[in-house]
């Protein structure tokens, strides 16, 4: 045990190490999220690779000390871009002990992982805290923990009379010590923070800051270096529903219209408040239905549209998409996917909506469907994403997720583009022998009349009909119609390119993957790449229509599995019999297109892949056990 | 400038719309049933106020009277069950120079649309909603509908409706930030087709159930109404609904009301030994969601770039 008053961090020399990740949990309320975002931040100035990630209670208030009630954030800083939250943490900073139950459940830390944990629990007046604190102790030492126990509180009032709002920016300044930051960053976040509320709070954190910094030196036995990558270049720092948000509106999206569901609503926050700084506008509807309608009404009437949502709310929406692939309405619609079925996990990641976004209408309703695989492209897809619905005269279905949604990282900063903002609605006199639905019989394609156009007038109808938009009352023109909505998935296809295989072009194994588990895929396809292994993967960007030469790379690996965040049958298990074993909907979705024999790998936890466990599942799969080294 | 009087006109003759302008084609509603006089009157009232067909989107849901925009030659929007008012919104919000109207049935509007019905009542953008109400489901062919009255016999109820109709002046009544009701019949061409036309100059959303007869399923329900031209409650007033001096013979049965006396309309509401018309309620002061819905629509596009480039500035490390 370190008291205050012993030096054990004095002299330390800092370890040079390729990432870190750190945690700082608490109560909600501690300011703990408030600490790893300055932390991200700074470091991500200081040139570091980072990603952070709030940890989020399933309440909005959870009783103090419990354990399901962890609130806080996690913070990978790496020697390169970070794109994803990675295993287990190095380090965690506990505001108190009951907290890291859930966590520890959840497998966010190792044996060796260091705990730093407030110790005035051990000595509440309270008896039945002093004693689920020794319990506490106990249980963590068995699971591996170091612990590093510290009179937090008792060293904030010295500084402070209210240490529970200002612990965090203190503990700010001890990680500062630790992961060798540079504090004049520190200060002007800290500045940059309370910048509303004046100088008094200010100074006062920077005095908790520097004390943090002070302390630490002497009381923590471990100092870090993570090497900078890149330190040029501007950027921005946002998470993938800011990026979905900004990408939006530099779309030239015109409205957006949407009902409050986690994970999606986000994007609604970003542009209630940003929207107006480009002219769009925000409806906030009555429900999903509404939402849809209004959007694909605006959109009718030559105004770029879109709409975002969750599983539960797509599932609202179905009739509408169906009206929008029939009528051939452009539409941008964002599914920020979470957990399923029914309310399922709202606040946790999934990948679940794959196969109702490309089959859950009625009838046969051909779109396309893109996701997004960092969060750098959550903003040039949403841009993609209303091009292609305006290029192809139809809604486009934008797949993220809770992991996306959530996770921090600098990108690029993006430059504006005149020719990405949509132009305004053509109002010029259109040529009357010029139908509603001029198919290209090649493609499909179709321009559409806005109304305003004189000419053109017609009436948009989801029975199915002619190309004079005339209700069909034969059979000949209603599969024309059908033939011709999917002849467009064919020409877009054929624009399309082959996806680059990460690593080698042929071997033992391939990882296909689509959205959100690309860094960890990545990250675990390098790793065993390092040692020697014949493994590579693909990751699709194009679910509907899926890319081009997906069967001739397929073919170049002795087997191909495919990582998601979706329900499979185990392989194994005893109740399932072989034949009807349901898989991941992406493996459904590409043994069915490219008649190859593809397994998957599934995880429907409500957590992100880590890249250990597709590292380890592809030594698995490769019949090698894993070396010493690589275990770690 | 060239010696012009400014006050000169220059502008091309105006082009000048016909009947025919707004026809699209022959209905195929059954004959008898009242969705073909609302479809003159809306014709009508287009050329009478010479709204060019390019600017007129006309929006419904889905059910017979939902056919509509089909039958005229403007824009239309033929949505979905229960729909047409998220949509006529949608299309409204960001093209305040459309000129909107919509077609919605009894089933339509007040039972799978009645959510959409209270929110675009509030939202109260400038648009005229027709409610076709024939007091039963015409399309999927004689089923209950919310304003189908108690008793009466339908194929998913044969001994009977079994509830209290719902009544939709009533309810709109208590809805927030209404602004204005009327109600019609469709034995009453002309009183029918001054509505419309005074629903029409509101500005807001002009809400007008229009009591029709479904020749299939529901012809003779108001035939006691029809019987006796007194049964209908002419309401009357220099804000309401102005009536022809041609129905003056005929329908005697009048009752001054202003239609700002929002209690007075409630009562009118209630009564069911006659069929109140005219405008029940009316308020030209209440707040328009369209002219909220569109600000910023006429930024330019160095505009949106530098906007663009400020969000972007807070973001930046
Ligand atoms: C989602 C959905 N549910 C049910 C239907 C079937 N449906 C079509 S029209 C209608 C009711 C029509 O009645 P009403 O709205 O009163 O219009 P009317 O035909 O009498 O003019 C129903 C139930 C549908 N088209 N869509």
């Amino acid at each position: 045990m370190t008291d205050a008053g012993s030096n054990p961090g004095a002299a330390v020399a800092p370890k040079r190490v390729r990432q870190s990740i750190v945690e700082i949990v608490s109560d909600s309320g501690e300011g703990a999220q408030k600490a790893g975002q300055s932390l991200g931040a700074l470091s991500a100035k200081m040139g570091n690779g980072v990603w952070t990630v709030e940890i989020i209670p399933a309440e909005i208030k959870p009783p103090a000390r419990s354990r399901e009630g962890a609130s806080g954030i996690r913070v990978r800083m790496g020697d390169r871009p970070v794109t994803n939250m990675g295993d287990e943490a190095d380090m965690v900073v506990a505001f108190n002990e009951q907290v890291l139950y859930g966590r520890l459940g959840q497998g966010a830390y190792r044996p060796g992982t260091v705990l730093i944990l407030e110790n005035r629990w051990a000595t509440d007046p309270d008896e039945k805290v002093r004693e689920l604190y020794a319990k506490a102790l106990i249980d963590f030492r068995a699971a591996g923990l170091e612990i590093l126990e510290l009179p937090l509180d008792e060293e904030c009032k010295k500084h402070t009379i209210n240490p529970r709002v200002g612990k965090n920016m203190f503990v700010l300044g001890m990680l500062c010590a630790i992961y060798t930051r540079d504090l004049d960053r520190a200060r002007e976040e800290i500045a940059h923070i309370f910048e509303k509320k004046g100088e008094k709070v200010i100074s006062l954190n920077h005095k908790l800051l520097e004390a943090g910094h002070a302390y630490a030196l002497t009381a923590v036995p471990y100092r870090f270096e993570v090497p900078i990558w890149d330190a040029h270049g501007a950027k921005i720092v946002v998470n993938g529903n800011q990026a979905v948000a900004l990408g939006m509106m530099a779309a030239g999206i015109d409205l957006v219209a949407m009902y409050p569901i986690t994970p999606a609503t986000s994007v609604s926050h970003q542009l209630g408040d940003s929207f107006p700084a480009v002219g769009g506008f925000l409806h906030q509807a009555e429900d999903e239905i509404a939402a849809i309608g209004f959007a694909i009404g605006a959109s009718y009437a030559g105004r770029t549209a879109g709409t975002i949502t969750s599983g539960p709310g797509m599932a609202l929406k179905t009739e509408f998409i169906g009206l929008a692939v029939m009528a051939e309405i452009p539409l941008v619609v964002v599914d920020v996917q979470r957990g399923g079925p029914s309310t399922g996990l709202p606040t946790k990641v999934e990948q679940g909506d794959l196969l109702g976004t490309l089959y859950g209408a009625m009838g046969d309703a051909p779109k396309i469907v893109i996701a997004p695989a960092t969060i750098d492209e959550c903003f040039h897809m949403s841009i993609l994403a209303r091009r292609l619905a305006e290029a192809f005269r139809g809604p486009v279905f934008m797949l993220t997720d809770a992991n996306l949604a959530t996770g921090v990282t600098p990108i690029p900063r993006p430059v504006p583009q005149a020719e990405w903002l949509a132009p305004p609605p053509d109002q010029s006199d259109w040529d009357e022998a010029v139908p509603a639905y001029a198919w290209d019989e090649q493609t499909g394609i179709s321009t559409r009349a806005i109304p305003g156009q004189r000419g053109g007038e017609y009436t948009l109808t989801g029975l199915a009909h002619t190309d004079h938009s005339k209700v069909a009352y034969s059979p000949e023109p209603v599969e024309r119609g059908l033939r011709m909505r999917s002849r467009k998935l064919a020409a877009l296809f054929k624009t399309l390119k082959p996806p680059v295989v990460h690593g080698d072009a042929e071997g033992d194994l391939l990882v296909v993957g689509w959205g959100s588990t690309l860094g960890a895929i990545e990250e675990a396809v390098d790793r065993a790449r390092e040692e020697g292994h014949k493994v590579s993967s693909v990751h699709l960007r194009f679910l509907s229509p899926l890319e081009p030469g997906l069967g001739d790379i397929f073919k170049r690996f002795k087997k191909v599995f495919t990582v998601e965040l979706n329900y499979s049958d185990l392989a194994d298990d005893p109740y399932v019999p072989a034949e009807t074993r349901r898989l991941g909907q992406m493996a459904w979705l590409l043994r069915a297109h490219t008649l190859v024999d593809i397994d998957c790998y599934t995880l429907s936890q409500g957590v992100p892949v880590p890249p250990g466990k597709v590292y380890h599942e592809i030594l698995r799969r490769l019949g090698v056990t894993p070396t010493a080294q690589a275990a770690k | 400038m060239f010696g012009l009087k400014d006050d000169w006109s220059l502008k091309l003759p105006p082009r000048y719309f016909t009947l025919e302008d707004y026809d699209g084609g022959v209905a195929r509603w059954c004959p008898g049933c009242g969705d073909h006089g609302v479809l003159m009157s809306v014709r009508r009232i287009c050329r009478e106020e010479q709204i060019p067909p390019e600017k007129i989107v006309n929006v419904s849901g889905i059910g017979c009277s939902s056919r509509f925009p089909h039958y005229m030659a403007t824009y239309g929007f033929h949505s979905l069950h229960g729909r047409a008012l998220p949509v006529a919104c949608g299309v409204k919000s960001r093209r305040p120079d459309l000129d909107v109207w919509v077609s919605t049935g009894d089933g339509d509007n007040c039972s799978i649309g009645a959510g959409h019905w209270i929110h675009a009542m509030r939202y109260n953008m400038k648009m005229v909603v027709m409610m076709f109400d024939n007091n039963v489901y015409g399309l999927t062919k004689k089923q209950t509908s919310p304003t189908t009255e108690p008793g009466f016999k339908t194929n998913t109820h044969p001994r009977g409706a079994v509830l209290p109709a719902l009544d939709p002046i009533s309810a709109m009544l208590g809805m927030s930030n209404v602004s204005f009701i009327a109600q019609t019949v469709d034995w009453n061409p002309v009183h029918m087709h001054d509505t419309l036309h005074r629903a029409w100059k509101h500005p807001g959303l002009a809400f007008v159930r229009i009591m029709q007869r479904c020749p299939q399923y529901t012809g003779n329900i108001f035939e006691a109404f029809q019987d006796d031209p007194n049964s209908l409650l002419v309401m009357e007033h220099q804000d309401g609904v102005p009536v022809d001096p041609s129905l003056d013979r005929t329908f005697k049965n009048r009752i001054a009301h202003d239609p700002k006396d929002i209690h007075q309309a409630f009562d009118f509401a209630k009564r069911r030994d006659v069929i109140p018309v005219g405008l029940f309620f009316c308020d030209p002061t209440r707040p328009r969601y369209d002219q909220i819905s569109s600000v910023g629509l006429g930024m330019s596009v160095e505009e949106k770039l530098q906007g663009l480039e400020r969000e972007f500035d807070r973001f930046a490390l």
